[in-house]
C-alpha cells in the first residue's frame, strides 16, 4: 500500500495535502487581511466561498472554461463585498451581524442556484507538474500542484509590498488604524472599506472556485468544510500580515491534511480524530491571540475584536 | 514643501453666526497679525470654535468677511483654507498610530504619488526636518511616540503641507505640563522666526501670558478684550472672560471635630502590574475634614481608589467606616452613606449612552422611599427627582431624556455631583474632580465639596493638583511607591516640601 517507501509516504503526503488543501486557506484569507485591514470584518466570508465555488462551477460547464469560472467567481464575491460594505457604511450597523447574515445568504443562494449542477462535471483547471523529475509516485502525485497555489503565493507578496509602498495601502493601514486621522486627511474611510470588502469577496471567491474547479474538484452542498470561518481566525493566527497569511494557510493546510496522510499510508484507526486537527488548531489559534496581555497585537485599532 | 514661506495674516472682520434664535457669534472682528502668536481666550460655550470654524471653513457664517494677507478670501470649504495656507491641529490626535511618522507624513501629501518612492520621500522628509528646529524619530510607529512628541507631529505635519497659518485647538489638553511648553515652544520659535502664524484656542491663563503676542476674549459670542498678552494681568483677563458672573465661592470652614468616618488600617493590595504591593497602613478622615491625597500620577493612587470602592481585592488589612468593617458593596455603601466620585465621570461613574434622567438615578432606583427593594420603576418619581438635582446644580442639558455623553465635561461633572450628594452623605471619596473642566466650572465644584465637608461629611480627595489640594484640604498626605511617605496639615504644608515626598528625594 505505502509502495515501498514506507513511513516516507506520511510527509510526502503532508505536503501534497498541505498545497492542494492550504490553497482556498491562502485566498481566502489574504483577502480577509485587507478588509481586516480597513478597520472591518467580514464574517460572510464561508457564504462567499460557497457562492463563488457554485458560480465557478457553474459558468465553467456552461462555457467549458475554468478559468472564466474563477473570473466569474472573482465577480459574484467582489458583489458580495460591495453589498457587505455597502451596509455596513449606514451608521449603527454591527459589522459582525451583516457577515453572519451575509454567510447564511450566500450559503443559501449558492444551494438554490447550484441544483441543476450537481451532476454534470466541469473542466477542472489545469495543474503543473513539478514532481516530473522524481521516480516516486507519490513525489509525484504530491507536487501536482495547480496554478492558484503560486498565484495566491505571488499575491501575498504583491500585497506585502502594496501596504507599504503605495499611496492606496498606507490609505488602507490609515482607515484601519484610526477614522479620525483618516477624516483629517481627506480619505473617505467608507469608500476605502467598501474597496477592502470588495477585495476580501472577491478573493474569497476565488478559494471557493478551488475548491470545486480543483479539489475535491465537484459541487456539492457540502463542498465547504468550513474553510471560510477559519479563515478569520488565520488571519488573526497570521497577525494580519499577508507573509503570515502563506506560513498559516500551509500550516492550517497541513494539518488538514494529516487524516487522509494517515489513511494513505495504511492506517486505519483513530485516523477520524486527525480529521479535526484544523478545527483544533482554530481553537488554539484562537485562545493565544486573546490571551490576556497580547491580545490584538497588531490588530487594526478600528476593528471591532480589537481589544 | 513651502517652510519657508512667509507667516500668513489672517483677519476677520464682522463674523456672526446665528443658528435659528440662538446667535452663537455676534460681531466679532479678530486680525492676527503674520507672525503672532494669538490666543484666542473663553469659557466653554463663548464662541471660539464657531469663530474658528467659520475661518477654517467648516461653517458659514451668517456674516462677516475674511482676510487672508490682506486681500478678500471666499473660503467654502475646509479645502479652500488648505489651498490659502490655513490649517489646523485639533485637540485629539489625528495621525494614525501603528503608522510611523514618515508613512504618516508621506500620505498626508495631497500629491502623494500612487506608488512611493520611498527613497525620494526620505530624501524630501530629511530636507524638511533640517529645517525645523528639533529632531523626531520618523521610523517608529507614532504610538510609541510620547504624547508630547505626537502632538509635535501634528504641527509638522501641518508645516509639512505649507501651511502658514495654523489654528491649535486646545493643543495642550491631552499634555503633561512638561509636554505643552515643548509643544507650544516649538509653535513660538516658529512665529519667531516669521513662519507660521498660530491662533490657540485656549482656556489656561498660563499658556497665555507665557507664550502668547496677543489675546482676544470672547463671552457669549461677543469680543469682550483683547491686548498684548504681556499687558493684561490674569485677574483681568479672568473678569473679561467671566464678565459680572460672579465666580463660586467656597464657604468659610467649619471646624473639623468629629469622629473618624474612613479608617484604613494596614489595607494591601497587589498593584495592577501584579508585581507590586499597595500598602495603606493608617489613613483616617474625620466628620466634616478633607484629607488630600498628593502623588505623581502611578503611585498607587489608583490602586487605593480601586479598593475604597471595592474594585480591587485585600489581601490584608481592613477598611472600617464609622468603626464597622467595609467592603463597598452596594447595601453597606446606602447604610453607611459612603458617595464615589471617580475621575472621568463619563467613563466611569455614568452609563454614556443613557439618559441624565436614569444617571441621576443610578444610586436609588432599585428601593423606594422606605428603603425596601423594589422591582418596577417609579418613573414619574424618577424624572421628578432628576429635574430638581438638576435644577440646584445647574446641570445644562438639552433635556433629562438626552443621553448623558451629549453633555459638556462640566455638566457631566455636576449631573454625577448632583447624583453623589444627594441626601445624607457620610463619607465622599473624589478623584480628581477638576480635571479638563472650565474656569468657572471648576470653581463650582469645589465650592460644593467644601459645603459638602462644611455639612459633616468626610472627604478624601485624591488630586494630581497640588494647587486644588492646598486649597481644598485639612491635612494632606502624599502616596509614593504605594505607601503614605509624608502627612501634613493643609494650613502650614510647605509645597516644596510635598514636592519633594512626591519625587522621592527627602
Amino acid at each position: 500500500m505505502t509502495g515501498g517507501i514506507g513511513w516516507w509516504g506520511l510527509p510526502i503526503a503532508m505536503l501534497g495535502g498541505a498545497i492542494r488543501v492550504s490553497t482556498p486557506f491562502l485566498f481566502v484569507s489574504l483577502g480577509e487581511t485587507v478588509t481586516e485591514r480597513s478597520g472591518r470584518i467580514n464574517l460572510g466570508l464561508e457564504g462567499i466561498l460557497v457562492f463563488g465555488a457554485m458560480s465557478a462551477y457553474a459558468v465553467a460547464v456552461r462555457t467549458g472554461s475554468p478559468w472564466t469560472g474563477v473570473a466569474a467567481a472573482a465577480l459574484s464575491g467582489a458583489l458580495f463585498g460591495a453589498l457587505h460594505g455597502w451596509i455596513c457604511k449606514f451608521p449603527k450597523v454591527n459589522d459582525v451581524a451583516i457577515g453572519i447574515a451575509l454567510m447564511l445568504f450566500g450559503s443559501g443562494l449558492a444551494f438554490f442556484f447550484g441544483k441543476p449542477y450537481i451532476q454534470p462535471a466541469a473542466p477542472h483547471l489545469p495543474a503543473m507538474s513539478l514532481g516530473a523529475w522524481s521516480s516516486i509516485p507519490q513525489l509525484r502525485a504530491a507536487l501536482e500542484v495547480n496554478a492558484l497555489f503560486p498565484a495566491g503565493i505571488a499575491a501575498a507578496f504583491v500585497l506585502r509590498w502594496a501596504l507599504r509602498d503605495t499611496r492606496a495601502g498606507l490609505a488602507l493601514r490609515v482607515v484601519g488604524d484610526s477614522s479620525e486621522a483618516a477624516r483629517a486627511l481627506g480619505i473617505d474611510a467608507d469608500r476605502v472599506r467598501l474597496a477592502a470588502t470588495c477585495f476580501g469577496g472577491a478573493m474569497a471567491a476565488v478559494g471557493g472556485a478551488y475548491l470545486s474547479l480543483y479539489y475535491p474538484g465537484s459541487w456539492n452542498e457540502n463542498i465547504s468544510s468550513g474553510q471560510g470561518l477559519m479563515a478569520v481566525a488565520l488571519v488573526i493566527f497570521a497577525r494580519w500580515n499577508p507573509i503570515g497569511c502563506v506560513a498559516a494557510s500551509l500550516l492550517f493546510g497541513g494539518a488538514g491534511a494529516l487524516g487522509p496522510a494517515l489513511q494513505s499510508v495504511g492506517i486505519t484507526h483513530g485516523y477520524y480524530l486527525f480529521y479535526a486537527a484544523p478545527y483544533v488548531l482554530t481553537l488554539g489559534a484562537m485562545i493565544a491571540s486573546s490571551a490576556p496581555g497580547r491580545a490584538g497585537a497588531g490588530a487594526p485599532a478600528e476593528l471591532s475584536i480589537g481589544t | 514643501m513651502s517652510a519657508g514661506a512667509r507667516a500668513a495674516e489672517v483677519e476677520a472682520i464682522g463674523m456672526s453666526m446665528r443658528f435659528g434664535r440662538f446667535v452663537a457669534l455676534d460681531d466679532v472682528s479678530i486680525k492676527v497679525a503674520a507672525g503672532s502668536f494669538h490666543a484666542l481666550l473663553g469659557e466653554n460655550g463663548a464662541g471660539k470654535s464657531t469663530l474658528v470654524k467659520c475661518i477654517m471653513g467648516y461653517q458659514r457664517p451668517s456674516a462677516g468677511q475674511l482676510l487672508v494677507d490682506g486681500r478678500e478670501a471666499a473660503i467654502g470649504d475646509p479645502r479652500d483654507a488648505a489651498a490659502l495656507g490655513l490649517g489646523m491641529v485639533y485637540q485629539h490626535f489625528t495621525v494614525a498610530p501603528s503608522l510611523t511618522a514618515a508613512e504618516n507624513l508621506a500620505i498626508a501629501r495631497r500629491d502623494a504619488p500612487g506608488i512611493l518612492d520611498w527613497a525620494a520621500e526620505r530624501a524630501r522628509l530629511a530636507d524638511f526636518m533640517a529645517r525645523m528646529p528639533f529632531k523626531l524619530p520618523l521610523d517608529l510607529p507614532t504610538r510609541a511616540l510620547s504624547a508630547g512628541e505626537r502632538q509635535k507631529l501634528e504641527i509638522l505635519k501641518q508645516l509639512y503641507l505649507g501651511r502658514r497659518f495654523l489654528v491649535l485647538d486646545e493643543p495642550t489638553s491631552v499634555l503633561t505640563p512638561d509636554e505643552a511648553d515643548e509643544a507650544l515652544g516649538l509653535v513660538r520659535a516658529l512665529t519667531r522666526e516669521g513662519s507660521l502664524t498660530a491662533l490657540m484656542i485656549t482656556h489656561k491663563f498660563d499658556e497665555v501670558s507665557s507664550f502668547a503676542d496677543e489675546v482676544t476674549v470672547l463671552r457669549r459670542g461677543r469680543r469682550v478684550g483683547s491686548g498684548k498678552a504681556s499687558e493684561l494681568a490674569r485677574d483681568e483677563l479672568a473678569r473679561m472672560m467671566m464678565g459680572d458672573q460672579p465666580l463660586a465661592r467656597p464657604d468659610d470652614r467649619a471646624p473639623v471635630g468629629g469622629g473618624a468616618v474612613l479608617e484604613v488600617l494596614g489595607a494591601e493590595a497587589p498593584d495592577r502590574t501584579g508585581t507590586k504591593t499597595i500598602r495603606i497602613d493608617d489613613v483616617a478622615v474625620r466628620e466634616g475634614e478633607i484629607v488630600g491625597v498628593a502623588g505623581v500620577s502611578g503611585n498607587g493612587q489608583r490602586e487605593f481608589l480601586e479598593i475604597l470602592a471595592g474594585q480591587r481585592a485585600l489581601s490584608a488589612g481592613e477598611i472600617r467606616v464609622r468603626g464597622a468593617p467595609y467592603r463597598a458593596t452596594r447595601a453597606e455603601m446606602r447604610r453607611m452613606a459612603v458617595r464615589f466620585l471617580p475621575e472621568e465621570p463619563l467613563r466611569n461613574a455614568c452609563a454614556p449612552r443613557m439618559s441624565v434622567m436614569e444617571n441621576l438615578a443610578f444610586r436609588t432606583f432599585d428601593v423606594d422611599a422606605g428603603g425596601r427593594r423594589r422591582f418596577l420603576l417609579d418613573r414619574a418619581a424618577i424624572r421628578e427627582r432628576a429635574r430638581v438635582l438638576v435644577e440646584r446644580f445647574g446641570v445644562k442639558a438639552p433635556s433629562l431624556d438626552a443621553p448623558i455623553s451629549t453633555l459638556s465635561g462640566g455638566n457631566v461633572q455636576r449631573a454625577a455631583l448632583a447624583r453623589e450628594l444627594d441626601g445624607d452623605v457620610a463619607l465622599l471619596i473624589v478623584a480628581n474632580p477638576c480635571f479638563g473642566l472650565d474656569f468657572s466650572a471648576v470653581a463650582e465644584v469645589r465650592a460644593r465639596i467644601v459645603r459638602a465637608r462644611n455639612r459633616g461629611a468626610a472627604v478624601l480627595l485624591v488630586s494630581e493638583d497640588l494647587d486644588e489640594l492646598l486649597e481644598l484640604s485639612d491635612s494632606i498626605v502624599v502616596m509614593r511607591d504605594g505607601a503614605i511617605v509624608h502627612r501634613t496639615p493643609a494650613a502650614d504644608a510647605d509645597v516644596h516640601e510635598i514636592g519633594r515626598h512626591m519625587a522621592g528625594a527627602e
